[in-house]
């Protein structure tokens, strides 16, 4: 299981650095996302992989999973989420405003690729 | 002791501000009232925080009153009261701007996210989790960005995109920093993590390696240390004059979280990272006092020539910070100060200037209203910049010198040989915009409405430096007790009244 959740972080964090590199607005929105939840995932392994087992105190338990991570993937899940919001609707604004959806400031760059 | 009082800096502005935008959105004069209202308050409760710190051991502060390292908290010491000070100092003379120039009438809600921005920076300055300076990073983040792209306009809302996906990518990093953190030490209370990384077995150090570098990663991109500075200029250059002041603070965060972590998570004794910290940091310190002066001196609109004044400052401020000693850290906290005002003060020259010309850009145009009082508070702000006697920008980088004799033939070359190049900048700018409007020159006498407050914002920031001139004695010798706190930490630390070392893994 370590295994199979290291390959999915970093090949969620492959494609997501891939995409940032990329020219438009959308696909390094696609990769920010990607990049994001390559970390959740990563901050659920950081409390250690245990299957099967309760986050919450019970009497018939036979141990326990770390709950803390859990919450704490809670908190970035939620931020990420309203962050990436944000980024969309500037990026809206941004092409209704420009026209275009480049990256890039450089207006020279622009109209040389047009 | 000050008891409830240290979480008022955070839920003043949070609730003044849900306010502003639930009941009084349609009500500018209202909104201008509260959020100077609130502002002042903060000033107030920080000031009070100041003195109490000042006396007192660091004090704690339980949220939810659930004990360290459980339960998160805050904690008040000399340096986050005297950011707090700082903080609303700063934001109370870009208030006045921000009212007396009408840039707070240019889009909706300028106020409320003021607010949450003090709301966002006091936290961070507060905090003594590090999960939970992470969230407020994030609540300072997100108002910033609505500040960043205050009043609109084509390139402000793509340098705004630029700015948040930079951002994005730095948050995604300190979450992958504080994920490996807590899978090595299993706590994120940082008086915690000190006292369990320093008798840390060896075998886990490369993972805490691994984690101080990532830290260290995104607190540089915050304080736009090279070369993770790129976003700076076209950040502050387009968004509106008053916030880009504000954000002047924004670059001290990074520089606050920096010698927080390393003071005290990370500090040179510590096995696992040793002196990796302050090698990294030197050589990239000096290359971006290099970059903001060589920046001053080629830049073409002037505000990107105060941006690279901040990128500048902050090169002094991580060179000061990178030697680890007492007398060092003392001299950069006093440059802290005088360059978070100067950097602050610049700004809102750049936008007095750029609204009457209707551009920023740095050739010789037609005179401009009130050209004479704004060349004179232009020239005094260059001298405290480019660090010139008599203003404290001199004494701030004579401080920072005499801290750093052990590697002077190199840190000396730089920092003087940049002061120079700032100082060429700075004059050529000058020239250019007030001497030479003269041969240009038409006879029509140009009009503009007078906007004193925004003079007297100005002139307080202005006023602060030549206060922290006159009192540079006792200043120094308040800061240099707040380094000695910050170099040995064990009063931050029992203040956490942590379990004794077994007690948890035991049950």
């Amino acid at each position: 299981m370590e295994a199979l959740i290291a390959i999915a972080i970093g090949s969620l964090t492959a494609a997501g650095i891939y995409l940032m590199l990329r020219l438009r607005t959308f696909p390094v929105i696609i990769g920010l996302t990607m990049l994001s939840y390559a970390v959740n995932v990563f901050i659920f392994a950081a409390g250690r992989l245990v299957p099967g087992l309760p986050a919450i105190i019970s009497p018939d338990a036979a141990g326990y999973t770390d709950p803390l991570p859990q919450a704490l993937v809670l908190t970035a899940i939620v931020i990420s989420f309203g962050m990436t919001a944000v980024i969309v609707l500037m990026a809206l604004g941004a092409w209704l405003e420009a026209g275009h959806d480049k990256v890039d400031m450089d207006d020279a760059d622009q109209e040389a690729s047009k | 002791m000050m008891g409830h009082w240290i979480i008022a800096p955070v839920a003043l502005p949070a609730i003044v501000a849900a306010l502003i935008v639930l009941v009084m959105r349609h009500d500018l004069m209202l909104q201008r009232v509260f959020s100077v209202a609130a502002t002042l308050a903060l000033a107030g409760i920080a000031g009070a925080l100041l003195m109490a710190a000042s006396q007192n051991p660091p004090e704690i502060y339980l949220l939810g009153n659930w004990p360290a390292p459980f339960g998160i908290v805050l904690m008040l010491d000399r340096l986050s009261a005297l950011m707090l000070v700082l903080t609303s100092l700063l934001a109370l003379a870009v208030q006045f701007y921000a009212i007396s120039t009408d840039w707070d009438s240019r889009g909706k809600h300028f106020h409320a996210l003021f607010l949450f921005q003090m709301m966002g920076l006091n936290g961070a300055f507060l905090t003594g989790d590090a999960f939970n300076l992470f969230v407020f990073f994030e609540v300072l983040l997100i108002a910033s960005y609505g500040l960043m792209i205050h009043g609109a306009g084509r390139d402000r809302l793509r340098a705004g995109v630029q700015y948040i996906a930079f951002n994005l990518i730095a948050s995604t990093l300190f979450l992958f920093a504080l994920a490996t953190l807590y899978a090595v030490t299993g706590t994120l209370n940082m008086a915690d993590l000190a006292a369990r990384i320093a008798d840390l077995p060896e075998g886990e150090a490369g993972l805490i390696r691994v984690a101080a570098v990532l830290m260290l990663a995104v607190f540089a991109i915050k304080g736009a240390l090279v070369p993770l500075q790129f976003w700076l200029p076209g950040t502050y250059a387009n968004a509106p004059g008053p916030v880009a002041a504000l954000f002047a603070i924004m670059t001290k965060v990074g520089a606050y979280a920096i010698l927080r972590t390393t003071t005290l998570i990370f500090p040179p004794e510590t096995a696992a990272t040793g002196s990796m910290v302050a090698d990294l940091m030197l050589p990239a310190a000096l290359v971006t006092l290099a970059v903001g002066s060589v920046g001053i001196l080629g830049a073409t609109t002037l505000p990107r020539l105060a941006a690279f004044a901040g990128i500048a400052s902050m090169g002094t401020l991580f060179t000061a910070f990178s030697a680890f000693t007492p007398q060092a850290t003392a001299a950069g906290l006093y440059y802290l100060l005088h360059s978070t005002l100067a950097t602050a003060a610049i700004f809102l020259i750049a936008d007095l200037v750029a609204d009457r010309r209707g551009n920023g850009s740095l050739t010789a145009q037609p005179r401009i209203a009130q050209q004479g009082l704004i060349a004179g508070l232009f020239f005094s702000n260059a001298i405290a910049l480019a660090g010139m006697p008599p203003l404290s920008g001199f004494l701030g980088k004579l401080l920072v010198l005499d801290a750093l004799r052990a590697d002077a033939a190199l840190i000396w070359t730089v920092i003087l040989v940049s002061s120079f190049l700032m100082v060429l900048g700075f004059g050529r700018a000058g020239s250019v915009l007030f001497w030479k409007s003269h041969a240009v020159g038409d006879a029509a006498e140009p009009d503009h409405r007078p906007e004193p407050l925004a003079f007297v914002a100005v002139g307080g920031l202005l006023a602060g430096l030549v206060a922290l001139t006159v009192f540079a004695g006792p200043v120094m010798g308040w800061l240099e007790g707040t380094a000695a706190a910050l170099h040995a930490p064990d009063a931050y630390i029992a203040a956490n009244q942590l379990p004794p070392p077994g007690v948890i893994e035991g049950n």
